[in-house]
């Protein structure tokens, strides 16, 4: 069988399940920048789908493949981590503002520069929940797409993959190249290994180095070091990134403030639960 | 006129109802902006199609028939629905929120090169003012949606790209039939013009579809649970009561996830939205998450030990106490009640 070269494309995303009462501000809304980041749940889920299979045919090469600023990083150490052999950071300040369009745009050509045969991505991100970007780079690499899979295996130089329908389950074929897209129903993602956390604990991009005092390390390992590419290093036309690149606009933001009304008060006993449902029956809630 | 096209999803010959709802608002959407509504069902033995949606108020229905189509897959749709967008050009494309539009639509507007936003609460027509480039728009579709966890409410616009395409999901907007005797046009379109056997590379080896036998967005009462009713047994008080008020049981992520209550019957962004004439939160601390799927309710009740509960700041009546203590109270009062 054809060896299989896998980008696992993942995200670094704010937390925005657990909006604790320290992210919240005094007026009810949501402080954005008091939320950790963390490595996007269903990208995990994704992840997950490129490491079976790698365990299966251990030739399989993996790349994950990132977009973000600087400290996205961390994603990369995060499949490192887990038995990746390599990532790539794709990061340029011209990339800020894309909207899922741009974003895709910019992910096809580091996508294109990397060639791979499969490419597994999270079915959506919890910061925006769109579930666009899979579809959309699949698109721009003109290649075939599975969206909702729940688990993936590869026979005969086919790739098969068991998906969610809205009210069932599909088994598909689909020969390489293709995009399969990972929904939260799939195994959940493997813990960090010991031996390749000590390994690559000191793995780091070019910029994170000029920070550190650690050069000495990468130039003895240089498979701690973590590529970062940029808008020039992609090819990438100006005019298709960033706003300029994004045909949607955010028009207006509001934040959700959470108003108090006014509520009746019950107790847990028979007498006034009693009332309460005649009050309902009579007004024709109920009944 | 460029008009308002809704992509309708179509299985085993029946519209589904999140098409029909989307139509609905399309239709109202087309009366604002003096324009006409159109159509597109994909698939095999489309002769019932017609009738099903013209009440809807549709004036032009395109129908591409082959037996190839009879379930969705995403290329030969994709290149369908944008060669017909491509024709007939739309300034406003809807479709469903759901599996299969959440593939179709990405696909689609990167196809196109427009802009998509998904699982839109809202959509209204509207102006902007471009103050970079002092430009002004009107009549744009106005897309709103929640974002960040449902933690903001976004207004989406695309200034400049046509189709403006969205997706809603299924419950979010009310399906109303404008004109029973409504009859519009039908356009039957050639498959083969838009496809190549390329398209087909991806083979369905099986298929399994459950009936849809739950179906809590149309009920005016819900009794649902969260993680705090406890058990999928304690579920049964709820079941109870849902029974005994004529209504349905829904439930919140957590209680899904902990394997009380099916998918179906999750209420919230993840779920379905409702609102029904009474909502009854039982063990449920009322996130945002959830809160988004049901806070239209004509009347809400909290069950919940905790009186701080998040939920009890939305809840018209909250009754502090035990789930499984407080449920089998009401259906006894109701019983008794209604003798
Ligand atoms: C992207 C995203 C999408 C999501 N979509 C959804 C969605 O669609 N729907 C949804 O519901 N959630 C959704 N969630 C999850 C949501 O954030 C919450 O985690 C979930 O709603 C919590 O469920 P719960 O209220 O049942 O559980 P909990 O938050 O654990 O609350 C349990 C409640 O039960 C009370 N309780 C405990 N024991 C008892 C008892 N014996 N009697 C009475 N009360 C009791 C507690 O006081 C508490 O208030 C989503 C999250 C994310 C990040």
């Amino acid at each position: 069988m054809k060896k299989l070269k896998i980008v696992v494309l993942a995200k670094q995303v704010p937390d925005t399940r657990n909006v604790g009462k320290d992210a919240m501000k005094a007026d009810g809304t949501v402080n954005r920048g008091a939320l950790p980041a963390i490595f996007n749940p269903e990208d995990m889920n994704a992840l997950e789908q490129a490491l079976q299979l790698k365990d299966k045919y251990p030739d399989t090469e993996i790349t994950i493949l990132t977009m973000g600023p600087g400290r996205a990083a961390d994603i990369i150490r995060e499949g490192l981590y887990r038995g990746v052999d390599n990532g790539i950071l794709l990061t340029d300040r011209k990339f800020a503002g894309s909207d899922t369009l741009a974003t895709s745009y910019a992910l096809s050509l580091a996508i294109k520069k990397i060639e791979p045969n499969l490419i597994i991505a999270g079915r959506q991100a919890i910061d925006g929940d769109t579930a666009q970007v899979g579809p959309q780079v699949a698109e721009k690499l003109n290649i075939p797409q599975i969206t909702y899979a729940e688990s993936i295996s590869y026979q005969n130089n086919n790739i098969i993959v068991k998906r969610r329908l809205d009210n069932g389950i599909e088994t598909v074929q689909s020969p390489l190249p293709v995009l399969i897209t990972v929904g939260s129903s799939a195994t959940i993602c493997r813990a960090r290994n010991a031996k390749l956390l000590m390994k690559f604990k000191h793995a780091c991009t070019q910029s994170e180095l000029q920070e550190k005092s650690n050069d000495y390390i990468i130039q003895q390992r240089p498979y701690l070091k973590i590529s970062e590419w940029g808008v020039d290093d992609v090819d990438a036309d100006d005019k298709l990134l960033g706003l300029s690149g994004s045909p949607t606009k955010v028009k207006k933001i509001e934040n959700v403030v959470f108003t108090a009304k006014e509520s009746k008060i019950i107790n847990d006993n028979e007498a006034e639960i009693n009332e309460l449902i005649i009050e309902l029956i009579e007004n024709h809630t109920i009944g | 006129m460029n008009n308002i096209s809704v992509f309708c999803e179509i299985e085993n010959g029946i519209v589904a109802d999140v098409s029909l709802e989307l139509l609905t608002k399309a239709y109202h959407l087309s009366e604002k902006l003096n324009c006409k509504l159109e159509a597109i069902a994909i698939g095999n033995k489309l002769n019932s199609i017609p009738k099903q949606v013209f009440p809807y108020g549709v004036h032009k229905l395109f129908l591409v028939e082959d037996r190839r189509l009879e379930f969705y897959q995403t290329l030969p749709f994709t290149h369908i629905v944008a060669g017909i967008f491509k024709e007939s050009k739309p300034q406003i494309a809807l479709m469903g929120a759901s599996n299969v539009g959440r593939d179709l639509g990405p696909r689609v507007s990167s196809k196109l090169n427009s802009g998509l936003t998904a699982d839109c609460t809202e959509l209204e027509i509207g102006d902007f003012y471009d103050k970079k480039n002092d430009k002004q728009y009107n009549n744009l579709l106005y897309q709103i949606r929640p974002a960040f966890g449902g933690n903001i409410i976004a207004t989406i616009i695309n200034p400049e790209h046509r189709p403006q395409m969205a997706t809603v999901r299924e419950g979010v907007m009310k399906k109303e039939i404008i004109n029973k005797n409504n009859i519009g046009e039908v356009v039957n379109l050639d498959s083969n013009k838009y496809l190549n056997n390329t398209d087909f590379v991806i083979e369905i080896l099986e298929r399994h579809v459950e009936e849809r036998s739950i179906n809590i967005k149309n009920s005016q009462v819900i009794v649902s649970g969260g993680y705090g009713v406890g058990s999928k047994e304690n579920f049964k008080y709820l079941y109870e009561l849902a029974s005994v008020l004529g209504g349905e049981v829904g439930a919140s992520r957590a209680a899904v996830d902990a394997g009380f209550a099916d998918h179906a019957r999750q209420v919230g962004q993840t779920g379905v939205t409702v609102r029904p004439k009474l909502y009854i939160a039982c063990g449920i601390s009322g996130q945002i998450q959830h809160t988004a799927g049901m806070d239209q309710s004509a009347m809400i009740i909290s069950i919940n030990i905790d009186k701080d509960a998040p939920i009890n700041e939305i809840a018209d009546i909250v009754i502090t106490g035990d789930v499984s203590s407080v449920v089998p109270k009401i259906i006894a009062a109701y019983k008794k009640n209604t003798k």
